[in-house]
């Protein structure tokens, strides 16, 4: 017969709150410097160079197609080897930045691509400098139409940050693997850790949702 | 001690390559099963289906691949099963690849026009002989692109196998990291080689893709 014993995992709360509390943090670090790297890369492959879309292209394709948890650990593991060392918290904010960038810039991109043309040629004719009509014109309906695209892809950067806990940064799956190792309780923590990621997905959705119209392309 | 030139690296590395491969089939081959039972249970209106499908789409898609493998991984075992790392990760991915594949067919079914489901009935087909022969066909035109490209985000997913301890690429990457105190080698290869394997699937995607809206 099965028993559970939730309490035995409910009682370390502390930890599992804050854990809750730094996959929160890492997620509002990345996303708000992933947004702007996927930004400047999207605005790289429409307006840059062919030097410049060409290696943009190539981060994107880069990182779209290897698995997050390599990009992790080559951060994390190979980068020493050359000198550079990193914190846990530092390479995992880096690879969900990195990663995220290369999502976000290629939803921008669509978003961008479908700005109607005469909205641009109706800017430039107001004597508007190539960099308002980009600010101005062309990026606050971009994001307006790809929002909800942008809100799914920081959840499920989110959500892949359970990876992090692998290079011992201590955020929520972190916390439960450190219960079940004190208390054998291992199925029972992650159902707890599992059903928090599903409260926290909710709520970061509904509070991106909400936030997108308000302060990042107005209504 | 033994010295590991890079061309022992690559083979051992090409030698796990084998069981990402066959992981991703079976999450693929599985989830796709299932999420086609899922599908026709609920355009079939099967009491009790929707609600199960949009929660069990909703579970999945809301929390972390991992919490998923861990709790395969420790679950099964609460029954006494006893399970390898093997069986639990094709467990997880299956249910993982059912739950965005029955979603992804299922705006796909959506997709065909509203018409073609009362002109077929208006002909007296059975709700069998309109998924045969009427919406099956043009859905699955529209279908192929999306699932296609599914099926790289289920590549990618394997990876995170190895956190339980099953040897596909990442872990075999993982091991000789730690023998031969080269990690940013290795990895650059592990990393090279999921591209390898996933790059031409996203490009055949991309293609489909383009080939679908440009034709209409």
């Amino acid at each position: 017969m099965i028993a559970f014993d939730f309490p035995a995992v409910l009682v370390e709360w502390p930890m599992l709150l804050k854990g809750a509390g730094i996959t929160l943090a890492l997620t509002a670090v990345s996303a708000t410097i992933g947004l702007g790297l996927g930004v400047a890369c999207a605005w790289a492959r429409t307006y840059g160079g062919a030097v410049l879309r060409a290696l943009v292209g190539a981060y994107v394709e880069a990182i779209r197609n290897t698995p997050f948890i390599v990009q992790l650990f080559f951060l994390f593991f190979g980068l020493p080897s050359l000198g550079v060392k990193l914190t846990p918290e530092t390479a995992s904010v880096l690879a969900m930045v990195v990663n995220l960038g290369a999502y976000a810039a290629e939803i921008v991109r669509a978003g961008i691509s479908a700005t109607p043309r005469g909205q641009v040629e109706a800017a430039q004719s107001l004597a508007l400098s190539a960099r308002q009509v980009f600010t101005r014109v062309v990026l606050p309906p971009a994001l307006k139409r790809v929002w909800p695209a942008l809100v799914s892809q920081i959840i499920i950067v989110m959500l892949g940050s359970a990876v992090c806990s692998q290079v011992s940064t201590q955020e929520l799956s972190y916390a439960a693997n450190l219960i079940q190792s004190r208390n054998f309780r291992a199925f029972e923590a992650f159902i707890v850790a599992t059903v928090m990621y599903l409260a926290l997905s909710v709520m970061v959705r509904q509070l991106l949702n909400w936030a997108g119209p308000r302060f990042i392309f107005g209504r | 001690m033994v010295d590991f030139s890079l061309w022992d690296i690559l083979r051992n590395l090409l030698q796990a390559v084998r069981w990402t491969v066959a992981l991703s089939l079976i999450a693929f081959i599985g989830g796709g099963l299932i999420g086609l039972g899922l599908l026709v249970a609920r355009i079939a209106k099967v009491r009790g289906a929707e609600a199960f499908a949009v929660a069990y789409v909703q579970l999945f898609q809301g929390t972390p691949l991992l919490m998923q493998l861990f709790l395969a991984y420790f679950g099964l075992a609460l029954f006494g099963l006893n399970v390898s790392a093997w069986t639990a990760a094709a467990l997880a991915l299956t249910l993982y690849s059912s739950a965005y594949l029955t979603e992804i067919w299922r705006g796909c079914v959506n997709a065909v026009a509203k018409g073609q489901w009362e002109a077929s009935s208006a002909l007296a087909l059975t709700l069998r002989e309109q998924l045969r022969y009427v919406i099956g066909p043009q859905a699955l035109k529209v279908a192929v692109p999306p699932t296609v490209g599914f099926s790289v985000q289920i590549i990618k997913g394997t990876a995170l196998a190895s956190v339980i301890g099953f040897v596909e690429l990442t872990k075999a990457g993982t091991m000789i990291a730690n023998a031969t105190f080269r990690p940013f080698t290795v990895y650059a290869c592990v990393a090279l080689m999921y591209f390898v394997l996933c790059f031409p699937v996203s490009y055949w995607a991309r293609t489909l893709e383009r080939k679908l809206h440009g034709h209409r």
